[in-house]
């Protein structure tokens, strides 16, 4: 999950990383009872990156322009996210801008910081320039590791790891790492929090605009579900099945609108679940492609006619089922759906129907 | 002969009490394996499946277990696998999904110092065809005979393998090496493995978008391998930046897309396929097997 810019400060703040004294704000009214003098940076919240170069981040010399910015700003779409915040910022000397980052290495799987002596622009287009430091998990940031920085950056990673521990971060970064009148200051927060350890961190607002409404209803029911651009939603069990059957109806011209997959279950309830929340997403064709072994294929076809029997569902379902006690669920489940034979086929006749 | 899972093994189920935990103790007594002991704390003098079950791990080791898969919930995951590991126990397959990522790389790492392996975790296991099984794989899908699969992913393994018995490539060993970004075992491990085993004869690996495990094996193959080496790569139709159901299957700053990843298999001579069960087809067609 990651964090809002505003929200990673306040997360920094308790760590005793200095940010830019600020408000965030969502209405304009609240324009009038910010404490901090002219001029201001307006800076657009949003998750995606590259917002200075689309214009998100303006600034204000009095109130006249503060308005005016406001409306822009909060009309804007960044990468097809809306501005819902707007934090506003006094505007800092900046003698020197770093970056700093602390993040979960998945080849060496150990801790990585990275460092550089020039912040403030895209990490990738100063790859050269980079310390990176590899941080064993079970010994945690040593001096010598941040000898390795500029004296006045030291204070402030030796902050952000333990905010990168206790927190469960994927990632803490401050880019640009400012230094003004010879404090650092951390001018931009970006801080991701590791999902599967979310339930330690119930303190931290929960701000996900990343995911669509029907999204967010499925993780909380506990099924994975992505929205994509195609007409034919795909229910599999297992991530990687539920993948390769998308992959495959691509090999047909066939576009997939919804990835779902099942997991593992033997509740017909979660498979009724994950139909309730494929007919939402509307559609043209589902493609079924189930492979029992431990989720058994009679529990699935349970679970598929009781949904039928209680809504009126108005796409076809084309259905590929093996694997354990696949002989009884195709025969419970003839009149219901298309029955297909192989991986392949499925993957033909979904792509042809979805093409009608 | 197999890679890490073989006759010898003597199993302890961490977790055996749950739900999971009984039900594939069972499958896994199914398929052959030695089951010696359980564990779930509080459950101590129970028997599950004729197994008895032990209130701790040090208890557990009077049966003298040498593996030991864990079925524990996700918040007490890490607190299992570090018993196991100061028990002594050497392999340690990790069934539990959702793990905090910082857990695992802590235990991941405790397993180094201790001299042991994890596999997993969020992985479906480990089965060696007329050995053993630590793992939730379907029994049937098996055939014994010289193919090694290691794989990110579960069902779709299934799907492989299935594929393979059936056209008449039994396994040596197949291995669930798990779906989270952060794994104990890698398929750099599985190909060093597979490459000194006798028995096996060709290597298949199963792939996904997110990171760069497929690119750093590729590169190992190229110089490493000697055995003929195939492979599947799920989400070639992924978006960027969105978790396709496992944790570590996501395309990130433009890394792990499926394209980066076929193409380096493809220039180490690696044979990818188009559909999961075309793993079968270009091993029947293949003259060096």
């Amino acid at each position: 999950m990651k964090l809002l810019e505003y929200a990673g400060k306040e997360l920094f703040k308790k760590y005793g990383i200095d940010t830019p004294k600020g408000k965030v704000i969502s209405s304009k009214d609240e324009l009038h009872n910010i404490d901090i003098p002219f001029p201001w940076v307006m800076k657009a919240q949003v998750l995606v990156g590259g917002r200075g170069k689309a214009g998100g981040i303006k600034f204000a010399e009095n109130m006249e322009e503060a308005e005016k910015i406001f409306d822009e700003l909060m009309n804007m779409e960044i990468k097809g996210e809306k501005v819902r915040k707007i934090l506003i910022e006094e505007k800092i000397n900046i003698e020197k801008e770093y970056y700093l980052s602390f993040f979960l290495d998945r080849s060496s799987r150990e801790y990585l910081m990275m460092f550089s002596p020039e912040g403030g622009v895209d990490i990738e287009a100063m790859a050269e320039k980079v310390i990176k430091t590899n941080i064993n998990p079970l010994i945690g940031l040593q001096p010598y590791h941040l000898r390795r920085i500029p004296k006045e950056a030291r204070n402030i990673a030796t902050n952000l790891f333990r905010l990168f521990i206790e927190n469960d971060c994927e990632l803490a970064e401050i880019n640009p790492l400012a230094i003004s009148n010879g404090r650092a200051i951390a001018a931009d927060a970006k801080v991701i929090i590791d999902n599967n350890a979310l339930y330690r961190h119930p303190e931290l607002p929960k701000e996900d605009v990343e995911l669509t409404p029907l999204e967010k209803e499925a993780r909380e029911k506990g099924i994975a579900f992505v929205q994509l651009d195609g007409n034919i939603g795909v229910i599999a069990n297992g991530a990687g099945l539920t993948m390769a059957t998308l992959d495959a109806l691509n090999e047909f011209d066939g576009k997939g609108g919804v990835f779902l997959d099942l997991g593992g279950t033997d509740d017909p309830e979660k498979v009724k679940q994950a139909f309730e929340l494929m007919a939402k997403a509307k559609p043209k064709v589902i493609l079924l492609n189930l492979f029992g072994g431990i989720t058994k294929c009679d529990t699935v076809a349970r679970g598929i006619i009781e949904f039928m029997e209680e809504h009126k569902l108005d796409c076809p379902v084309v259905a590929r089922i093996k694997g354990m006690n696949e002989d009884v669920a195709r025969e419970m489940l003839s009149g219901y759906v298309i029955a297909v034979e192989s991986f392949q086929e499925a993957a033909r006749k979904a792509a042809e129907l979805g093409r009608d | 002969m197999a890679i890490w899972a073989d006759e010898n093994i003597r199993l302890l189920v961490q977790g055996i009490t749950g739900h999971q935990g009984q039900f594939h103790t069972k499958a896994m007594m199914e398929f052959g394996t030695k089951i010696v002991a359980g564990v779930t704390p509080g459950k101590g003098g129970q028997q599950v499946h004729g197994v008895p079950v032990y209130d701790s791990v040090e208890e557990a080791m009077e049966r003298e277990p040498n593996a030991s898969i864990v079925f524990v919930p996700a918040p007490f995951a890490k607190d299992a696998v570090i018993e196991a590991l100061d028990a002594g126990i050497k392999l340690v397959v990790v069934i539990t999904e959702n793990i905090p990522f910082h857990d695992t790389m802590q235990f991941v790492h405790y397993a180094k110092y201790k001299g042991a392996r994890v596999i997993g975790p969020n992985c479906p296991g480990i089965a060696s065809p007329g050995k053993t099984k630590i793992g939730i794989l379907p029994n049937v899908i098996f055939k014994e005979g010289n193919i090694g699969v290691a794989s990110r992913s579960g069902t779709l393994t299934y799907e492989i393998v299935n594929a393979l018995s059936q056209a008449g490539f039994g396994q040596s060993t197949c291995v669930g090496l798990g779906g989270d970004p952060i794994i104990g075992s890698t398929f750099i491990d599985a190909l060093k493995a597979f490459e000194d085993d006798e028995k096996t004869k060709a290597i298949v690996l199963v792939g996904e978008i997110g990171g760069t495990a497929e690119e750093e094996a590729a590169e190992y193959i190229a110089s490493n391998v000697t055995k003929p080496v195939y492979a599947y790569i799920a989400g070639r139709t992924a978006p960027p930046g969105k978790r396709m159901g496992h944790a570590g299957a996501i395309i990130s700053g433009g890394k792990g897309t499926a394209e980066s990843k076929i193409k380096a298999f493809e220039e180490a001579g690696v044979k990818v396929a188009r559909f999961p069960h075309e793993i079968a087809e270009l091993i029947k067609n293949d003259k060096r097997i």
